[in-house]
């Protein structure tokens, strides 16, 4: 039994213009100890789906999904205090700003031995012991004197450990890391990565990471999906993906971004013409179809999912092979 | 020789900090004794990590603040002896987000001809139609004219904002991280764009970035900054290839290419930025670097000729 | 984050792949979100019609709101059993048409609300800008004359302002004007604040432009809107200031129709003819009432869009 297994979820927001189909049919599997990158530009619906499993969407938010199962627990079926005995005990979210996650009100360690407490029927001083240890886990140093400060004391990359210690105060499951290296430097970035990396190997966790860094994806990830207006248009090992995308999409993706050793200094970039589509309303066939070389009529029609290799798989009308260029 | 376009000769800001009521005022070097020289047609990338000083020193060339001390020279006159409006017709700005950088409550017809009101150039007509032909140099429809930022995506909206920059016909762009508020394609189209109008208006490009990957794509000479010093200065090749400053070499190693057969770097540098009010003795990046010895720890070291530029560091060869 | 472009695109309204901005004035926005708003639509029919009536007072009665008539005194409105249609909302204690004195009342307290507004307006947007935008000792001095100013009670102020200088018109207006800038200047400062951080006015300075240019192109048309709520809801307040004024006679002076002097002058009479008050009071709880349902609307739809 895989450890996350999402089937056609679809998410609609009715908004002024009238209903924004933010997420539409998505669907995969997590197994523990794998790193499962959702990775998309923005609108793309891919932060929505990860909060869609947490159920932290917002309120006029629709969820729909044939299943949404959690270790075998139905997560469309359960309710709102089984959720949230989930989040946080089992189910962990790490978010891109920690200032606003964090509460600024109280202390690191007030809110360390809260997030274990509130799970779990424990002393403060066992809750205080494992704060500390998971704040010298994460590479903070004097953890011990870190739990008295407050959130606004400490620099981002410090910030953004704690947020992964307080994730981790209950040995979550799962841990869902939306672009959590976005806001931090590079040298920052590296770290946090190479940390939420040998944690979860550790542990022996699911990782959900959602980004649209594509360097992060093929550094971190054991598999990807690729989002595009709401559908996942290519999902598969991340050596596959990368070794050999085939939806024009993803294509389009890794020729826009610059290499060093790969792009030519000064030549023009790959691009991607056009703008993704508005979301509001039906829109049948391939949502791409609009920007890309290879358009067909039959584009128009239902999109077939195509089997490319073990676990990889893309929804595109075209054969693998002519859009290997 | 020619005289270089923009010239920064041992540039330095300083604030005072106030630390609490009863504390007495901080000093804090934002950028401590910058010295380059950018040519004309060049793109001189400025690299460096948040509070590396960059976002001031770009402050500086573009006159929203005055530097403490040194000097600024565009073709060899220093900014302080020239009118505040002589130097915006010759140094214009690109800012990092395009959401926060265009006026919400203006058409892109005056967004753009903003510069062209603040200068007194043109009349009403002539201003409509270079409003048009930068419309048209930047790739945005022309029906677009009338649209506002609220209706447009962030690329078009960074299109607008250096069409407004190009619309005085300036020499020097101040590209502060253009394209990193950006999606991914995105960024390829503007950069792509960044590339022609350079060609087409011979433009000069000092662009700060965080990014190398972008940085080694269009930059001729690169300056690596930390903690407000310029801690190597090289040309691209260089630079890309054999870094001499310990820091400039983390920089490098934390480029993420999309490879899956490389994965995590094997060694990150570890800490992170030190307090630049009490900056480290001696070189200010001992504490985080690999190589440090006793005399990293006591004397700063100062600018070392390497191949193709200078490294800021004892052991630089 | 994660619907930015879409959101972007919602100004659309055609679904699908046709993602080009629709060419649509921030004016044209605000109409439609109006007219979806029923407080907002409420208030400015209220007002509206008061607005007409009082503007256009000889067209909707052929009286003279200041001719006397002692025959015709407190003849009760057309509702009461000893009502006549000549004059349907009654007469006063000098036989003056009640709908006329009503009509031309509301010009002046329309008037005083909208002159005291157009005064401590620019008195209070001046000040707040100015310390929005340079700050530092400039926002300490300004903060400092707005807090004496809060330490004022108003009332008072104009009550020993009038006793003072003498009850008139223009005195009202001048002394409301003067006393009642400091939610603008409040507001102003704090929008303004915001304001002079954000890119695009770095931006500006950037392109050479004057922090005249500045103030006036770039940062007032982005507190404009909050201003504009400010002013309808100090309008109100200014209207009952003129009409508690009045009801104490320090106010507007009689003979003039003020709504505040017609309660003052039928305090006398309201057991006997309870219209003399109920009136002018009802007209001027609907003007209130409609001016800041108005103000209320116009935060509502003004607001920003929530992005996500």
């Amino acid at each position: 039994m895989p450890l996350l297994d999402v089937d056609n979820l679809t998410i609609q927001i009715p908004t002024e213009a009238g209903l924004l189909n933010a997420v539409n049919g998505v669907s995969f599997t997590l197994e523990r100890g794998e790193t499962l990158a959702i990775v998309g530009e923005s609108g793309s619906g891919k932060s929505l789906t990860s909060l869609a499993l947490m159920d932290l969407l917002p309120s006029r938010a629709v969820r729909k999904a044939r299943s949404m199962r959690f270790d075998g627990i139905d997560l469309m079926a359960v309710g709102q205090r089984k959720m949230e005995d989930l989040r946080g005990d089992r189910m962990a979210m790490i978010f891109q700003e920690p200032m606003t996650s964090l509460n600024p009100a109280y202390t690191v360690g007030d809110q360390l031995i809260e997030a274990l407490r509130r799970h779990r029927p424990v002393s403060r001083a066992v809750a205080r012991e494992r704060a500390v240890h998971l704040l010298e886990r994460v590479g903070i140093t004097a953890a011990a004197s870190r739990l008295g400060q407050y959130p606004h004391q400490l620099s981002g990359g410090l910030r953004q450990r704690v947020m992964i210690a307080m994730g981790l105060m209950c040995e979550p499951d799962l841990i869902i890391a939306d672009e959590p290296t976005t806001a931090l430097d590079v040298t920052i970035q590296a770290q946090i990565l190479m940390l939420l990396r040998d944690i979860q190997r550790e542990f022996g966790m699911g990782l959900i990471l959602v980004t649209h860094d594509l360097g992060v994806v093929a550094r971190v990830a054991t598999k990807v999906a690729v989002m595009y207006a709401g559908r996942l248009v290519e999902t598969g090992p991340v050596e596959a993906v990368f070794g050999a995308p085939s939806h024009p999409y993803t294509q389009g993706l890794l020729r826009a971004i610059p290499v060093p050793g790969r792009t030519r200094p000064g030549e023009p970039l790959g691009t991607i013409p056009g703008q993704v589509p508005n979301l509001i309303g039906p829109l049948a066939g391939c949502a791409f179809r609009n920007r890309c070389e290879h358009a067909t009529d039959a584009c128009a029609a239902a999109i077939p999912e195509r089997d490319l290799g073990p676990g990889h798989r893309m929804a595109c009308v075209l054969d693998p092979v002519a859009t290997a260029a | 020789m020619t005289v270089p376009v923009l010239e920064l000769e041992n540039v330095t800001k300083i604030y005072p900090v106030s630390q609490g009521m009863f504390k007495p005022r901080a000093m804090l070097t934002a950028v401590g004794g910058v010295s380059l020289s950018v040519a004309r047609g060049e793109v001189h990338a400025l690299v460096g990590e948040s509070g590396s000083g960059k976002s001031t020193l770009a402050k500086m060339l573009l006159g929203l603040t005055k530097p403490t001390a040194g000097e600024i020279r565009i073709d060899g006159v220093p900014i302080a002896k020239t009118d505040r409006r002589e130097v915006a017709r010759r140094i214009q700005p690109v800012f990092q987000d395009p959401y926060s950088s265009l006026n919400p409550r203006k058409s892109v017809a005056d967004l753009i001809a903003l510069p062209l009101v603040a200068h007194r150039i043109g009349t009403s007509e002539s201003r409509q139609k270079m409003v048009a032909a930068m419309l048209d140099a930047v790739g945005l429809p022309r029906r677009m004219i009338d649209a506002y930022p609220g209706q447009m995506s962030g690329g078009q909206r960074q299109r607008v904002a250096i069409a407004r920059a190009l619309v005085m016909k300036p020499d020097v762009l101040i590209c502060d991280e253009p394209t990193s508020a950006l999606d991914v394609s995105v960024q390829a189209q503007i950069l792509n764009l960044l590339m022609d109008l350079k060609r087409e208006f011979k433009l000069t490009y000092f662009f700060i970035s965080h990014n190398l990957a972008v940085v080694e794509h269009l930059a001729d000479r690169v300056a690596v900054m930390y903690l407000g010093r310029i801690v190597e200065e090289r040309g691209r090749e260089a630079l890309f290839t054999h870094a001499s400053h310990p820091y400039s070499r983390a920089l490098l190693d934390c480029v993420l290419t999309p490879d899956p057969t490389l994965g995590m770097p094997d060694t990150v540098i570890a800490g992170s930025f030190p307090n630049p009010i009490a900056p480290p003795p001696g070189c200010a990046f001992h504490p985080r670097c690999p190589r440090a010895t006793d005399r990293c720890h006591s004397v700063a070291p100062g600018p070392v000729p390497v191949a193709d530029g200078v490294a800021a560091c004892h052991y630089a060869n | 984050m994660s619907t930015t472009s879409a959101s972007g695109a919602a100004a659309t309204a055609a679904a699908g792949f046709d993602s080009v901005p629709v060419r649509r004035s921030p004016l044209a926005r605000f109409t439609k979100r109006a007219a979806r708003h029923p407080g907002f639509m409420a208030g400015a029919f209220i007002l509206a019609v008061i607005l007409v009536m009082s503007i256009g007072a000889p067209l909707f009665t052929t009286h003279d709101p200041y001719a006397q008539d002692i025959s015709k005194r407190l003849i009760p409105p057309i509702w009461h059993a000893k009502g006549t249609w000549e004059h349907w909302l009654g007469t006063d204690k000098l036989g003056r048409d009640y709908f006329a004195r009503l009509l031309y009342g509301g010009r002046i307290s329309l008037m005083i609300g909208a002159a005291t507004v157009l005064l401590s307006g620019a008195i209070g947007t001046a000040l707040g800008v100015a310390a929005g935008f340079f700050g530092g000792r400039v926002d300490m001095v300004i903060g400092y004359i707005i807090n004496v100013r809060l330490a004022l009670p108003v009332v008072l102020v104009a009550l020993a302002v009038a006793a003072l200088v003498g009850t008139s018109l223009n005195t009202v207006i001048v002394v409301l004007g003067l006393l009642l800038w400091d939610r603008f200047a409040v507001v102003a400062r704090s929008t303004t604040q915001q304001i002079a951080h954000a890119d695009f006015v770095a931006a500006a300075r950037a392109i050479g432009c004057s922090t005249r240019l500045i103030v006036f192109s770039e940062v007032l048309p982005n507190i404009i809107n909050p201003l504009i709520v400010v002013a309808t809801l100090e309008m109100a307040h200014a209207i009952l200031l003129e009409a508690a004024l009045s009801f104490l006679g320090l106010g507007v002076q009689p003979p003039l129709p003020s709504w505040g002097l017609m309660i003052s002058e039928g305090k006398q009479y309201m057991f006997f003819s309870p219209w003399v008050i109920t009136i002018p009071g009802v007209a001027l709880v609907a003007l209130v009432l409609g001016i800041n349902l108005l103000g209320d609307g116009l935060r509502d739809v003004t607001a920003p869009d929530n992005r996500s």
